[in-house]
């Protein structure tokens, strides 16, 4: 089990007091590699931030790992002691960068408090003006404003504030970034400084390799090396950027490329159409694969048993029609 | 061509909406913010149109003068040649109808799925039976993906946003306006559901002329539905022309700038 990270077989529902489980993620497998950015793209609901949460050891009730493992380095993290995984996980191993974390920020603390927990959590020895110097050298070094340290969150653009939480969430050098939807509500330019600046991460060896969630397929378009694809808390197909952005072979990735408008010739010379219908309830899935309610090419065993994983090259696919 | 039969723009029909040198101001002195900086533009019957920008560009602030739920700070805006400010509210309003961007600051937590779609029959000419209404609200529903039977008597904070949003469709079907003016239609529906409500509006503009005024930052969406494009910033529209133009071809540094940041799927940026 010699690995970055890997989440293996994982699921992890959410138990609500009333007895009910919404299985937001649901037998997931799925590795990062090193030296790479593995885009996770799905629509709202099917359960990225989900996987997000327990690959990054952040998750907490009424979110409950209910199977399966997330290694790393060949331990599973999930039953190392809490202290051990705050200690040399979290922050040094592996690194989140929360949906809404630009938001988050605590309005009346300047910037700089955000960095100074967050080393002194790792280092309870190390003074403020430490703190603040080693925020201070990693800011100069990635060519943002310092007097970003100094400002209020709503002093700041989205853009900036996003960009400052990535690289205070990254000074201890972790190996992985998590990074769950870090453009989402920004503007397309602040968009793309702000993946320049997680490509600058990689490309100085601060970071090994990035997680990139998000909701927009053009964006991994530009940015990922290998893309995996959810739908309703399940993996339907992983593979290279190539093959899922110009090639797909399951009918839901297929369809959602299919449906997106970007502003490129061919979407005027045609109707796009949508998916019929919306994804299934995670609290009331349909039997068998999950998106048989709404495939156009489903099968009579599609709607009896789950499609199991089929691996050609490096693509994975869970449909009954690649069997 | 998606609206091939879309009314075009042509020197003898009469715009429906006229903006002539519009301008609105917030606050004053130190405070001042010119939030739309002496615009005009004319939009022609069953036309759908874009007007396109980046947040804080000044659309939404349009889009309310437009819609008569703010006064401009100067010029004016003509509806069939009339200025809209010195209409009846209720004339304006069963004509021009809106979809707002935010769909939760716009139902009162109080009302039902039901009774809130029930109030836009106030804006309807004739006088219908419960059961029609009720048959009316249930097809509306069923036109935007919305289950009636399990929804009607739900109320908002029991909704989705994207269903919220799907439900402002819904009432803007129902009330069946000339101008419908659209400020972020889609933005919580997802990317597979989104084109088909598009989709559902083109239709509606296309068979009963209806004129649609798109108000997004969303390039993909203003190219695919739109005849032409406003593009606007900082208060200002920079440039317009027709979707193809603007797109294909741009001549403004600000529209150039903002399609070459857009990531697409053909090509790929150079970081
Ligand atoms: N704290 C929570 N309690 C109950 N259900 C939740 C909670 N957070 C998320 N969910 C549900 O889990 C599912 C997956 O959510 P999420 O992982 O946030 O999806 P995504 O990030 O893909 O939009 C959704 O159905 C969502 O409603
Ligand atoms: N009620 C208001 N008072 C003061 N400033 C406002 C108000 N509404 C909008 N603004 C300002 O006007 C500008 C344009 O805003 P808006 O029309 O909402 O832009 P957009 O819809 O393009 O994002 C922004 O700078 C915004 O802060
Ligand atoms: S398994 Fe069947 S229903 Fe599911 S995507 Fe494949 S063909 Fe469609
Ligand atoms: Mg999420
Ligand atoms: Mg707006």
């Amino acid at each position: 089990m010699k690995n970055l990270l890997k989440a293996q077989d994982l699921r992890a529902y959410y138990r609500l007091v009333d007895g009910t489980e919404i299985k937001a993620v649901d037998g997931v497998t799925l590795e990062l590699r090193p030296n790479e950015v593995l885009g996770i793209a799905g629509e709202s609901g099917c359960g990225k931030s989900t996987l997000a949460a327990v690959m990054s050891l952040t998750h907490n009730p009424p979110l409950r790992v209910v199977d399966g493992h997330v290694a790393a380095n060949g331990s599973n993290l999930l039953t190392m002691p809490p202290e051990q995984v705050r200690r040399e996980i979290k922050g040094r191993h592996i690194s989140v960068v929360p949906q809404g974390a630009m938001n988050a920020l605590n309005p009346t603390q300047r910037v700089r408090n955000f960095a100074i927990d967050m080393l002194q959590e790792h280092f309870p020895e190390m003074t403020k003006a430490q703190a603040i110097d080693l925020a201070r050298a990693r800011i100069e070094e990635l060519s943002l404003p310092v007097r970003v340290l100094d400002s209020y969150p709503h002093e700041l653009s989205g853009g900036m504030k996003q960009r400052t939480i990535i690289v205070l969430s990254t000074l201890l050098d972790p190996k992985v970034l998590i990074a769950d939807e870090p453009t989402s509500a920004l503007d397309v330019t602040s968009q793309k400084i702000v993946i320049k600046l997680l490509l600058a991460l990689l490309g100085e060896g601060i970071i090994t390799s990035i997680a990139f969630i998000t909701h927009e397929l053009p964006l991994l378009r530009q940015v990922a090396d290998r893309i995996a694809i959810m739908y309703a808390g399940k993996l339907v197909e992983v593979g290279s950027m190539d093959e899922i952005i110009f090639s797909p072979e399951h009918p839901y990735t297929r369809a959602l490329m299919g449906s997106m408008l970007v502003p490129e010739k061919h979407i005027r010379e045609q109707r796009i159409e949508a998916i019929p219908g919306v994804p299934p309830d995670l609290k009331d899935l349909p039997i068998g694969c999950r998106f048989h309610p709404r495939c156009q090419k489903r099968l009579p065993v599609c709607s009896q048993e789950e499609p199991p994983a089929k691996i050609v090259g490096d693509r994975t696919t869970w449909c009954w029609l690649m069997q | 061509m998606v609206l091939a039969n879309a009314v075009k723009r042509d020197e003898k029909v009469r715009p429906l909406l006229q903006v002539e040198n519009l301008t609105k101001v917030f606050g004053g002195g130190r405070n001042e913010v010119v939030a739309v900086d002496d615009i005009s533009f004319a939009i022609a019957p069953g036309e759908i149109v874009s007007l396109l920008g980046e947040s804080g560009s000044g659309k939404t602030t349009t889009a309310r003068m437009i819609l008569r739920l703010s006064r401009p700070t100067k010029g004016r805006i003509l509806y069939e040649g009339k200025d809209i400010n010195e209409m009846k509210g209720i004339d304006y309003w069963r004509r021009a109808q809106t979809i707002f961007q935010d769909p939760f600051s716009s139902f009162n937590s109080f009302y039902s799925v039901h009774s809130f779609l029930g109030k836009a029959f106030r804006l309807a000419d004739n006088d219908f039976s419960e059961d029609e209404r009720r048959a009316l609200m249930e097809k509306a529903m069923e036109d935007v993906g919305l289950n009636a039977s399990e929804l009607l008597f739900k109320r908002p904070h029991e909704l989705s946003g994207g269903q919220r949003q799907r439900l402002m469709i819904a009432r803007a079907l129902l009330i069946g306006p000339e101008l419908l003016v659209a400020d972020e239609p889609t933005s919580m529906i997802d990317a597979s559901s989104r084109v088909g409500i598009l989709n559902m509006l083109m239709d509606l503009s296309r068979k009963h002329g209806m004129t649609i005024m798109f108000i997004t930052h969303d390039i993909g969406l203003a190219y695919y539905t739109s005849d032409r494009l406003l593009i606007m910033n900082e208060g200002r529209i920079v440039e317009e022309g027709s979707a193809e133009e603007v797109v294909e071809r741009p001549t403004n540094a600000y529209t150039k700038r903002l399609l070459a940041d857009i990531p697409t799927l053909r090509r790929k940026w150079d970081t």
